[in-house]
């Protein structure tokens, strides 16, 4: 069992007391006593420590301070413990810094009080925002730079780190996003022809399915796949770069880290995700044609054959358009997070989340103008 | 590679550098000036920004005002791409080493030659690349390594080996023997000072090691309150009476150093060459 300190204490000669340590006086024995010593009212005289068994300076701190604190004089100690008391006394704490201590933010809000502190994160909120804005507009101006200074040297271009990108991001997505599109599939013809089949109406599971596959659903959990996969891992990588001065190395090497690792991924996004997605939405179509064949008695290539039918090719085009812009959001957003990156590694992982939340929401945002979009200029 | 004349035009200039975090100033009317072909070491307190003036000499930080000259080319202006870049004139070695940690040594010493030189042959180029690995100290088969598998001190040496890709001018080594163990350091000292015998390059160098300053620096520059307050051989230095100076040099690490280098002076310096290799 651990033992902890104790003490008892006795009144002396001039009414005050003394105080008689007992015990462990160590880190790992006094935390339980503190309290009870400080809560002392009385006058101290005296503090023994004849009884005291291990002493560190944790121990030396607490009689120390108390000594000091109440004019007490210290007994009774061992030789060690009288010198780890005098080693512990030259050190004085400045009594401000025994407050707990206070952020900035938290003192100006303690002499603001509470309605300017609110002005005043507010306006710390916006400043942040308008530097963000800023950054985001440098960055998306290098970029440029960079595509312009390809253009205008073909020959620097990184073939081998664009064709890598699509590897990683569009070849190695393949599994995942078919069967993720599958299921989808499954999901609205199974619940959509629960629901049409009240008003006899189950044969518009085609329309259905085949429909929001190809314009709606197929791109967007693509994209939202496509972040979860990719925008991370741009923004962590470039980020890890940032922090072993990788980046560094390159720019006095004179490679531009624009052209090295922004243009090749975002180049990468803006090819795959076409493709990407109408695979997506193909998939979604067979696993619905798959679940019809059970839950609907329509045999597997006439949904198919209807699916030719019901979908306008505008709702081809609805989706190829908006996935080069989707993947363009979820490229960008995780390089310029990335490349923000400064100072530690918690930095990464917070610029990672915040890479993948802002693209996927951007994405959303996007998709919803483009639904409302699309609708009014005819392709309903 | 010819050796460059001692009093030729400076390597690098530095004239009213001032740098800046938001209201903290680091550098506030610096000058510097490092000749060609020597050893230029940079000391300094935590703090007193002599990775910032690194940055700054290499175009990484942006001063606030003031004049660089590297090689008697202009840093801060932009440049036209087309032009023979100043950056294949210098190499820099960062603290850490800095290698692209998904290409293997020999290909992190093929990007300088692939980026400036793109006229270079592959066989040529991976010619190259190991030559200077060798050059560098390493074994031949790291060449074939990642980053990763590489211990501190090999990775530095790796990086020393990027930084010799392109035959610089003007070397940058930014603490080249922190987390070196002593004898580690000192064959890395001792490469430092070969390669410059040889090569005959300029190197600036940011080191808070004292028995490199004492081993290889031809002259030393002190960097305290946002300045450089003194540069000269280490025994100009302790001429002087500056209190961060002399506790710098006469504390008793620095006095080790001294004596060590006097007894390597009269024994010759063949037990570190030894030890090097």
């Amino acid at each position: 069992m651990r033992e902890w300190a104790d003490f008892t204490t006795e009144t002396g000669t001039d009414g005050g007391i003394s105080i008689a340590l007992s015990g462990p006086l160590c880190v790992s024995s006094v935390g339980r006593i503190d309290e009870r010593l400080r809560a002392i009212e009385e006058q101290v005289e005296a503090i023994d420590l004849a009884q005291v068994g291990a002493f560190d300076t944790v121990g030396a701190w607490l009689v120390t301070r108390m000594a000091e604190e109440r004019g007490a004089k210290i007994t009774g100690g061992s030789e060690e413990a009288m010198r780890l008391i005098a080693a512990v006394r030259g050190e004085h704490i400045d009594e401000d810094l025994l407050e707990t201590v206070p952020t900035s933010a938290d003192e100006a809000a303690g002499e603001l009080g509470a309605l300017a502190n609110i002005a005043q994160r507010f306006g710390a909120f916006v400043i942040a925002y308008a530097d963000g804005v800023i950054r985001l507009i440098a960055f998306l101006g290098s970029l440029l730079i960079a595509f312009g200074a390809l253009i205008r040297h073909p020959s620097r271009f990184r073939r081998n780190a664009l064709v890598r990108q699509i590897e990683l991001s569009g070849v190695n997505a393949l599994p995942i996003v078919g069967l993720m599109s599958f299921l989808i599939g499954i999901v609205i013809a199974q619940q959509g022809a629960v629901q049409l089949r009240q008003f006899g109406a189950e044969i518009y599971t085609v329309n259905l399915t085949g429909r929001l596959s190809m314009r709606e659903l197929g791109i967007l959990m693509t994209a939202i796949m496509f972040a979860g996969r990719s925008g991370s891992s741009f923004a962590a990588q470039i980020g890890t770069m940032k922090l072993t001065e990788e980046i560094d190395a390159m720019r006095t090497i004179g490679v531009s880290p624009m052209e090295a690792l922004v243009v090749p991924r975002v180049l990468a996004a803006l090819l795959i995700m076409p493709l990407l997605g109408f695979y997506a939405a193909v998939l979604s179509i067979i696993g619905g044609a798959f679940v019809s064949m059970f839950s609907l008695d329509i045999p597997f290539f006439s949904f198919l054959n209807r699916i030719q039918e019901v979908v306008p090719m505008h709702d081809i085009w609805v989706g190829l358009i908006k996935a080069p812009l989707f993947g363009l959001i979820v490229a960008l957003a995780g390089c310029y997070q990335g490349m923000q990156v400064e100072g530690n590694s918690e930095e990464v992982g917070l610029r990672t989340t915040v890479a993948v939340v802002q693209a996927i929401f951007a994405v959303i945002v996007l998709d919803a103008f483009f639904a409302v979009f699309f609708t009014e200029v005819g392709w309903g | 590679m010819n050796r460059p004349e001692q009093s030729a035009e400076p390597a690098v200039v530095i004239e009213g550098l001032k740098n800046a975090f938001g209201s903290h100033v680091v550098h506030e009317d610096l000058d510097l000036v490092v000749r060609r072909g020597e050893i230029l070491g940079v000391v300094g307190g935590s703090g007193t920004g002599k990775s910032v003036l690194l940055r700054s000499i290499i175009g990484l930080q942006q001063p606030e005002a003031g004049h660089i000259e590297v090689l008697g080319d202009q840093v801060a202006e932009e440049r036209d791409p087309d032009d023979v870049d100043v950056r294949s004139r210098w190499g820099v070695l960062f603290q850490g080493g800095a290698l692209f940690s998904t290409l293997t040594v020999a290909e992190n010493v093929e990007v300088p030659l692939r980026e400036f030189h793109p006229e270079i042959g592959d066989e040529l180029r991976r010619e190259i690349a190991l030559y200077k690995i060798k050059l560098a100290g390493l074994p031949e088969d790291a060449a074939d390594k990642f980053p990763s598998e590489l211990s501190g001190g090999m990775r530095k040496r790796a990086g020393l080996a990027r930084a010799l890709a392109l035959d610089p001018e003007l070397l940058f080594l930014d603490e080249p023997t922190a987390g070196l163990d002593p004898i580690g350091a000192a064959a890395f000292d001792e490469l430092t000072r070969e390669l410059q015998d040889t090569l005959g390059h300029t190197v600036f160098l940011i080191t808070h090691d004292l028995d490199t300053l004492y081993e290889i620096c031809d002259r030393v520059a002190v960097l305290a309150d946002k300045r450089v307050i003194a540069v000269g051989t280490i025994p100009e230095l302790l001429a002087l009476d500056h209190p961060w100076i002399q506790e710098y040099f006469n504390g008793p690490r620095g006095r080790a150093a001294q004596a060590a280098q006097r007894r390597s002076k009269s024994k010759g310096m063949d037990k570190i060459r030894k030890a090097g290799a």
